[in-house]
């Protein structure tokens, strides 16, 4: 089944949609076929018995009633009227109230079952051939006369059934030079239409394989729709490329230095022969190592996050669950054993469109911060602004230098690395956290301390 | 090699015999029976002609009078016995009856579908000859300023109160000949004059006879003055002198004889040859000199007093019942017969 379902699925769109309007043609032709068969047919029928009427009424017209007997006198104009049918043989009978033929031919019988229709019609045969009746009566009521007489014409169908042929012939013809055309022209449209698929898969094999720029959109809507996703994606992988080149370059130049210090110490220690001294230069190696490893870590949080943020789908996220999760998990024991950490929500849900692990990381960054240059205690909170949520930490200390303050959250900060340390390495993934999904970065004194607050517009479903 | 076998006049015996004559023409293996109302002799030539051109056949000729040959047609349409491979009849109102009681069977040539539509319907009956009714007079009784070139001429001279004139009129007897009831028939669709006509025929005391032959030997013979309504084509064929022959100026009816198959003709295809033969140059040639097919002539291309009875489901009203009751009764009574006579 697979192995048949690939080559339907790679038919060119043009076999297919060529496919659909003959199919729909086949059917509209049968459509047409029957339609125009049964109208000619009724076409004939009514223009037909219109002329059989008029002869049978010609004929009951000219019934006078001559001494007591009736007496036709059939009129030349009925024959005319039914010649318009030119091959077609003719027959009538003019019949008294007992059904005694008056005149005409014996063979042809009125309508039998006349329940009160009048003219009625009626199919039947002429010497063996199939023949159209109608049958009138014309009632008399005079002195020395009283009764109906019946007229009954009868024609075979030749000339019916050659216009209904010739109107069914014709409406056929039509609709198949219409079909016709209709192929034609969707041919010439289908093809008109894939023109630009042509040139953008021809721009896409000419294209350089790091050009991400977007395409042209000069395109029909339909394309354009997949050029748009395209260029989406072009976009994203863009970014995430950028990211890549980012975090390279930050990590060479994060890591060049310290560890180039740590060659340095590891080297003064190698060649140190007093053995306090050593262990003074192995302390502040480990010390040194271990800054390194944590520096490593918040650059790998950073990539992580930038590339989740790009690509993680937004779920409604309650802050406070982040904020909860970022206290439980106790991390913060472990860089400032002994701090107590509060944490401020409330009990109604505070809800944001965002991913949640991006989050927790930024908060984490936050918190670390705190712990690390601030002043204890630390707070963790979560509360509602007009139309924004906003989860905040705060320590009582009076916050960084105002021109660190400038400074702080830019992607890398040389004067820190160069210290081995990762200040403003965290922040950055806070901000570019804020920025992912539409918040700011706010930093500011409060009485009671200095606060960071990620501000993220509210939204999403509880 | 044509040879004429026998040529009999005498009626035979028997009652299906109702033909008025036999001939046998050829000597071919095949037989190919042929009735017709045409005089034997004016249609020989053409027959003649025909059996050259198909030695294998065998022309059994029967003329028959025009009423004779309907009934006995019919009868073989309806028990399917006895029918004639072709019928040919100057009374085409009864041809057509028995096309339109589905008699027939259909044939179609270049030659037939090259006929005009008045002279062919279904297939199935064909106009072959093109022969006028005219009035006939006798050049030495009647002087040339009382020649009736129209009907209102001929009425004129009825009014006039000539005793000279009574009982020395002649027409067809419409009861007794097919073709003169047809002929009366076409007059009275043609024109209101024909109950003038009729009136007047019934003020000279005119005569109903029958038969073109004799009509035209009275009049050579000054039997009659002036005959109404007698085929031109028996006129040219039987050149008699002192017969002035008229076109009627008012409207000339033209006769097409009526060629029919029979649906249960045994010999469709000979019958078939026949009517093409009949229909082609050579043919029409034949007839023509026969005096069957009146030529156009070049001062009359554009003649409108030209009235054809066409081939056509029209002419069953002359077939209708009452209607022919109607007419005879009108004509009995201008001939002075006891209606139920």
């Amino acid at each position: 089944m697979a192995d048949l379902a690939h080559p339907l699925r790679r038919r060119s769109l043009l076999a297919r949609v060529l496919a659909g309007v003959l199919a729909l043609l086949l059917v509209g032709g049968i459509v047409v076929a029957l339609a125009a068969f049964a109208y000619g047919h009724q076409a004939a029928r009514q223009t037909y018995d219109r002329l059989l009427l008029g002869a049978a009424n010609d004929m009951a017209e000219a019934i006078s009633v001559v001494g007591g007997v009736p007496v036709a006198t059939i009129p030349v104009a009925a024959f005319e009227l039914l010649s318009f049918s030119p091959d077609d043989r003719v027959t009538y009978a003019v019949r008294g109230p007992g059904g005694d033929l008056l005149t005409g031919h014996e063979a042809t019988r009125a309508a039998s079952g006349m329940a009160g229709a009048d003219p009625y019609y009626f199919d039947g045969e002429m010497q063996g051939e199939k023949a159209r009746f109608v049958t009138v009566v014309r009632r008399f009521a005079e002195r020395d006369y009283s009764g109906a007489v019946s007229v009954t014409v009868g024609q075979t169908v030749a000339a019916r059934t050659a216009m209904a042929q010739g109107l069914t012939r014709d409406a056929l013809i039509a609709a198949a030079i219409a079909g016709l055309a209709l192929v034609a022209v969707a041919f010439v449209v289908i093809r008109s239409a894939m023109r630009p698929l042509d040139r953008i898969a021809a721009g896409l094999l000419a294209r350089d394989p790091y050009d991400l720029t977007p395409m042209e959109t000069n395109v029909p809507g339909e394309v354009a729709v997949m050029i748009d996703a395209m260029n989406r994606f072009m976009r994203r992988l863009d970014r995430q490329i950028a990211a890549m080149r980012n975090l390279i370059s930050d990590t060479a130049h994060q890591l060049r230095t310290p560890v180039a210090a740590i060659r340095a110490q590891a080297e003064l220690a190698a060649e140190e022969e007093d053995a306090d001294l050593r262990a003074q230069g192995i302390e502040r190696l480990v010390r040194r190592t271990r800054s390194l490893g944590s520096l490593l870590d918040q650059m790998l949080s950073r990539a992580l996050v930038i590339h989740r943020t790009d690509s993680a789908p937004r779920l409604p996220v309650d802050l406070r669950d982040i904020a909860l999760e970022v206290v439980e998990s106790r991390d913060h024991e472990l860089l400032a054993p002994g701090v107590e950490v509060g944490l401020e929500i409330g009990p109604e849900p505070v809800t944001v469109l965002a991913d949640a692990m991006s989050l927790t990381e930024a908060v984490k960054n936050m918190l670390t911060n705190a712990l690390r240059h601030g002043k204890a205690p630390v707070r963790i909170g979560v509360s509602e602004g007009a139309g924004s949520a906003e989860i905040w930490v705060e320590d009582s200390g009076s916050g960084p230098a105002p021109d660190v303050l400038d400074h702080i959250g830019e992607r890398f900060e040389r004067s820190a690395a160069s210290r081995g340390q990762s200040a403003g390495l965290g922040l950055s993934i806070v901000r570019a956290v804020a920025e992912a999904f539409g918040g700011t970065l706010e930093m500011q004194r409060a009485s009671a301390g200095f606060r960071v607050t990620l501000r993220l517009p509210q939204g999403g479903a509880q | 090699m044509i040879r004429c076998f026998f040529l009999c006049l005498a009626l035979l015996a028997g009652p299906a015999a109702a033909q008025e004559a036999t001939l046998s023409i050829g000597t071919g293996p095949t037989p190919f029976l042929v009735r017709s109302t045409t005089d034997i002799v004016i249609l020989k030539p053409a027959l003649d002609a025909f059996v050259a051109e198909n030695p294998e056949l065998t022309v059994n000729y029967e003329q028959w009078g025009s009423n004779a040959l309907y009934e006995d047609s019919r009868r073989a349409c309806e028990t399917g016995a006895g029918e004639a491979d072709a019928v040919f009849s100057s009374a085409v109102d009864q041809i057509v009856e028995l096309v339109n009681e589905a008699c027939a069977s259909r044939y179609r040539s270049p030659l037939t579908a090259a006929l005009p539509k008045a002279r062919i319907w279904r297939d199935e009956i064909w106009g072959v000859t093109r022969e006028a009714a005219v009035t006939i007079y006798n050049t030495d009784l009647i002087a040339p300023q009382d020649v009736p070139r129209t009907r209102f001429e001929l009425l004129d001279l009825m009014r006039r109160g000539d005793e000279g004139l009574r009982g020395r009129i002649a027409t067809y007897d419409i009861e007794a000949s097919g073709l003169g009831y047809l002929f009366a028939f076409a007059d009275s669709l043609e024109a209101t004059s024909f109950g003038a006509l009729i009136e007047g025929f019934s003020r000279v005391d005119a005569v109903a006879t029958c038969c073109s032959a004799e009509i035209i030997r009275g009049v050579a013979e000054g039997r009659y003055k002036i005959a109404y309504n007698v085929l031109g084509s028996y006129v040219a064929t039987a050149p008699a002198s002192h017969v002035g022959v008229i076109l009627p100026e008012d409207y000339t009816l033209y006769l097409s004889r009526a060629y029919m198959i029979p649906r249960g003709a045994a010999r469709k295809a000979a019958a078939a040859r026949l009517l093409d033969f009949l229909l082609s140059p050579e043919g029409q040639d034949i007839l023509a000199a026969s005096g069957l097919v009146a030529r156009v002539s070049p001062e009359h291309t554009a003649s409108s007093n030209e009235r054809a009875i066409a081939i056509e489901p029209t002419l069953l009203v002359a077939r209708d019942r009452q209607r022919r009751a109607q007419f005879v009764a009108q004509w009995r009574n201008a001939f002075g017969f006891a209606v139920g006579d």
